[in-house]
């Protein structure tokens, strides 16, 4: 517990309204979206306003030896948010003003706390978006996806948050303010601060506030499907798009496992016999070209022997993505427990990525589905087991460290866009080596010698 | 998962408002991804995380392993800090029933505590029709002590003496709520409506809202099942649905209501079941059924009456086809779908059909329609700070259409409305979608009375 006068400190610099200490709060804070996973109750959760308060509210807890956990809307799947040294976790629900949209530099400025899909409905309406689209957009914020990296479903044609970020305004572990970067497209100022706090997963700084970069919103697009009864004709039709020289806007994939219990979830009328089924979609500002890249793509599938479908109306397009919209939900109907990975391999090993993941199921009897992202190479693994069966658990564990075993054998990553947080801390050595871990802890301990921020994560607390 | 058939076996004649374990599974189901913050209407006014869905489930599995206690006050304000308007339902990509668990935590609470006793009084009152429709008529008659009538005469607002008392709750001055009605529908209307050569014959379940706070719309429901040639039951023996009194999870009170309910409509002999109220006709629909679940005589007859109950909207383009009404009805109208009756009745594509049926009304859509307004029955008293940050997003989104008119399928959203439009300086009057239609008709029939 923490000592009442702190209490007092932090309510006196934010405001009594905004400092909560109930046990019912406690709880609500204690968790993120990630399963199996502790939950740990923090002793305050505190929501400031500003980044002056955010400083103030560092001092105090660096002076008192006061772990600080930055939350957004706590929306991650590798347990970034969840307050393991108990402390203040520190939410930035409130922050959440769009500050300026400037369609001139197509940039815009915002509070840590707006929800993506605000910032992309602020800038519709000068025929513009911010592309990455993680899952959650329509709760996720963009302080909690800048220091998380999210990725999405456009990752392959457009990036991922750290494309998208031009400037930031960071509190440090030691009280002070930086700001770096700005509108400029191009900016070689120093060294490239955006790139080091993006994915940095709130271990060495708290963002305070963003510039964002938009793009134009593509205005044509074409929406199909591809059934195969190979993976390895999926796969080389996902090889096949690549080498036509058509960069898709999205390319995901599901086995045959996802596609079952899809059907099954949903009744959509999804070919249950096929191996695999690629969602494509291409788009662009011009609908020649827009027209000559679906082409191109239909003649891939048909060459690998897919079937194909093409939406022609909007409703069809709906129709299209249910089935890859249904998958996480399908598959989490399965089970009380849904272990969500994201190990990533070079393009051309999905197929091969496929085939290890369904046999690494088959070989600890668990139930196991993947789809995701083919385009670039981001699977998500999926384990549907019972918490309460302590052999089950146990299987799966030992099958998400072949999982990603195989996937760096592969010459891939062990997250794709889930990050690090406490989930796979325990792996990166294997991808990184002694070196790499030992420049990890350096950095960490040059900004954040006391690990105050967001202690736990990404790089392990020093035996005491 | 397999909650249903769980609540449905008769193993120990309990049902989830019975035994909190019950609802475990359901529980089970969520994977605290957080899809349940961007439509949550609390969460979206406060902030807060302790208001949203997913952790009243972590308060919920954390009362089932012992770390909280039920009746800790805190746990009891977050428990009623929720609208049970469904919405986080709707985007719930693992289909939790969070009404159940809901629900289920209310009536363990109850059990332990018992209710406190204002709920007790109320609630009581209501197993007894003619007392409380005793105790309305003596409101009606002395609301003119409290209440100033606005212009028209259909709303009233506190007087100062009270709006200074009621500030707390919101009956500030500036609080505008229907007048009760001296004369309550059921008083106006005989208890079966004959129609010569009536095609069908249908029970019409008032409810209390339409019954004391708008009989008029009450009345044109009827009207407008006469102008289809539809013969309508209003049995005078029909009390309240008992929603108001399941969500304080008082469920001992609302299977009583239901069982008279259930034998009330049974005399009828009728072969369905009209409502004009989403809270009613849920009820009906799904709350009967639930809470009767392991009532070997009842739960039958609340199956049965399940499958026959519906909106008027849906009765009148599902069922039988709408008789086109030819009265112009020159207005600009949007519709807001009430939280019980989209997201429990599953009704929205109708109200919508029949307004855009109607001659002379231009019909323009708010944008987020199905947002919920912020009543929640007692939530607008109860939390009446929150209730306002919501019913004023709601209210704007209205102004926003310059709608001269906002209808609305369900009665408790309309005095949520009434007040919220008021205080945001809107001039949209508030109707029920079917005296919009029931206005058609009778300008279509006198019409046609002038060509004769």
């Amino acid at each position: 517990m923490l000592d009442k006068t702190i209490i007092e400190q932090l309510e006196t610099l934010v405001g009594k309204e905004n400092v909560l200490t109930g046990k019912v709060d406690m709880v609500a804070y204690s968790y993120d979206a990630t399963a199996d996973m502790p939950r740990q109750t923090p002793d305050v959760v505190v929501l400031p306003t500003s980044a002056e308060m955010v400083q103030e509210i560092v001092n105090l807890a660096r002076r008192n030896k006061i772990a600080i956990y930055p939350r957004g809307a706590g929306t991650n799947l590798s347990g970034g948010a969840i307050p393991l040294k108990k402390g203040i976790v520190l939410s930035f629900q409130k922050m959440n003003s769009i500050i300026e949209v400037d369609a001139a530099n197509l940039t815009a400025v915002v509070q840590p706390g707006v929800v993506i899909a605000a910032l992309n409905s602020a800038v519709a309406p000068h025929g513009l978006i911010y592309p990455p689209d993680p899952g959650t957009v329509a709760t996720a914020t963009m302080g909690g996806s800048a220091a998380e990296n999210s990725g999405g479903l456009r990752g392959l044609k457009y990036g991922v948050t750290k494309n998208y970020i031009m400037g930031m305004e960071v509190v440090l572990a030691n009280g002070e303010k930086v700001r770096f970067g700005g509108k400029t497209v191009k900016n070689v100022t120093a060294y490239d601060f955006s790139n080091l706090f993006v994915g940095s997963e709130g271990t060495l700084g708290i963002i305070t506030e963003l510039t964002a970069k938009l793009i134009p919103a593509p205005k044509f697009r074409r929406t199909m499907t591809g059934e195969f009864k190979t993976l390895a004709d999926a796969g080389n039709a996902v090889a096949g798009i690549i080498a036509a020289q058509v960069i898709p806007a999205t390319l995901e994939i599901m086995d045959r496992m996802t596609i079952r219990t899809v059907e099954d979830f949903a009744h959509i009328g999804l070919p249950v016999d096929a191996e695999a089924l690629l969602l494509i979609e291409v788009d662009g500002m011009s609908e020649d070209v827009v027209r000559a890249e679906a082409e191109a793509v239909m003649q891939v599938v048909r060459d690998n022997n897919g079937g194909l479908k093409i939406a022609e109306t909007d409703q069809e397009r709906d129709q299209l993505w249910t089935a890859r919209r249904n998958a996480l939900p399908a598959l989490a109907s399965l089970n009380n427990t849904v272990i969500l990975e994201d190990a990533t391999v070079p393009r051309s090993r999905i197929t091969d990525m496929l085939i290890a993941c369904e046999a690494i199921g088959k070989k600890y009897n668990l139930t196991l589905g993947t789809f995701g992202h083919a385009g670039d190479g981001n699977l998500h693994p999926t384990i549907l087991c019972d918490k309460n069966n302590q052999d089950e658990m146990g299987r799966m564990h030992k099958a998400v460290d072949e999982i990603f075993k195989v996937a760096l054998s592969f010459g891939g990553t062990l997250s794709g866009e889930h990050g690090i947080g406490v989930a796979k801390m325990k792996y990166l050595g294997d991808e990184l080596g002694q070196s790499g871990l030992n420049l990890m802890r350096n950095i960490k301990e040059s900004l954040d010698p006391e690990y105050v921020l967001n202690p736990g994560k990404m790089v392990p607390l020093r035996e005491a | 998962m397999a909650i249903t058939e769980k609540t449905r076996e008769l193993r120990t004649g309990k049902t989830y408002h019975d035994d909190l374990a019950i609802v475990r599974e359901e529980l089970d189901k969520c994977m605290k991804c957080g899809n349940c913050m961007s439509v949550c209407p609390v969460y979206g006014a406060d902030k807060l995380e302790t208001s949203v869905t997913r952790s009243k489930i972590a308060v919920a599995e954390a009362v089932l392993d012992g770390e909280l206690e039920l009746d800790d006050p805190q746990v009891y304000e977050m428990l009623f800090n929720c609208l049970v308007c469904k919405s986080c339902m709707t985007n719930c990509p693992t289909k939790v029933n969070f009404d159940r668990i809901m629900l289920a935590l209310r009536a363990a609470l109850v059990r332990k505590n018992g209710l406190p006793w204002l709920k007790k009084m109320i609630f009581s009152t209501l197993k007894h029709p003619k007392l409380f429709d005793a105790g309305m008529r003596v409101g009606a008659a002395l609301q003119g002590l409290a209440f100033k009538t606005e212009e028209g005469g259909k709303a009233i607002s506190p007087r100062s003496p009270f709006a200074r008392v009621g500030g707390p709750i919101g009956f500030d001055s500036e609080k505008q709520m229907p007048s009760l009605n001296i004369t309550p529908l059921r008083d106006r209307v005989p208890e079966v409506v004959k129609v010569a050569g009536a095609t069908m014959k249908v029970a019409f379940f008032t409810g209390d809202s339409l019954n004391y706070f708008y009989p008029d719309a009450g009345q044109d429901l009827i009207d407008v099942l006469v102008a289809n040639n539809i013969e309508v039951h209003i049995p005078k023996a029909q009390n309240c649905c008992g929603v108001p009194v399941l969500v304080h999870g008082d469920i001992e009170t609302v299977r009583t209501l239901a069982r008279n309910n259930i034998d009330t409509f049974d005399q009828t002999g009728c072969e369905y079941l009209i409502t004009g109220c989403g809270s009613c006709g849920g009820a009906w629909q799904h709350d009967y059924s639930e809470i009767l679940a392991a009532d070997p005589i009842y739960g039958p007859k609340a199956e049965y009456w399940a499958k026959r109950t519906y909106d008027i909207s849906t009765f009148l383009t599902r069922i039988i086809k709408l008789r086109q009404p030819t009265g112009r009805v020159d207005r600009v109208v949007t519709y807001h779908d009430s939280c019980h009756l989209k997201k429990s009745m599953k009704v929205a594509a109708e109200p919508r059909e029949i307004l855009k049926g109607i001659p002379g009304i231009t019909f323009k859509e708010m944008s987020a329609p199905d947002a919920c307004c912020g009543s929640g029955g007692s939530y607008v008293l109860s939390h009446h700070e929150t209730s306002a940050v919501i019913g004023r997003k709601k209210a704007e989104d209205i102004n926003r259409t310059q709608a001269d008119t906002v209808s609305v399928g369900c009665p408790a959203c309309m005095m949520q409305l009434l007040d919220n439009v008021h205080r945001a300086g809107g001039q949209q009057e508030v109707v029920h979608y079917i005296s919009l239609l029931a206005e058609s008709y009778r300008k279509g029939q006198a019409a046609e009375n002038q060509t004769r």
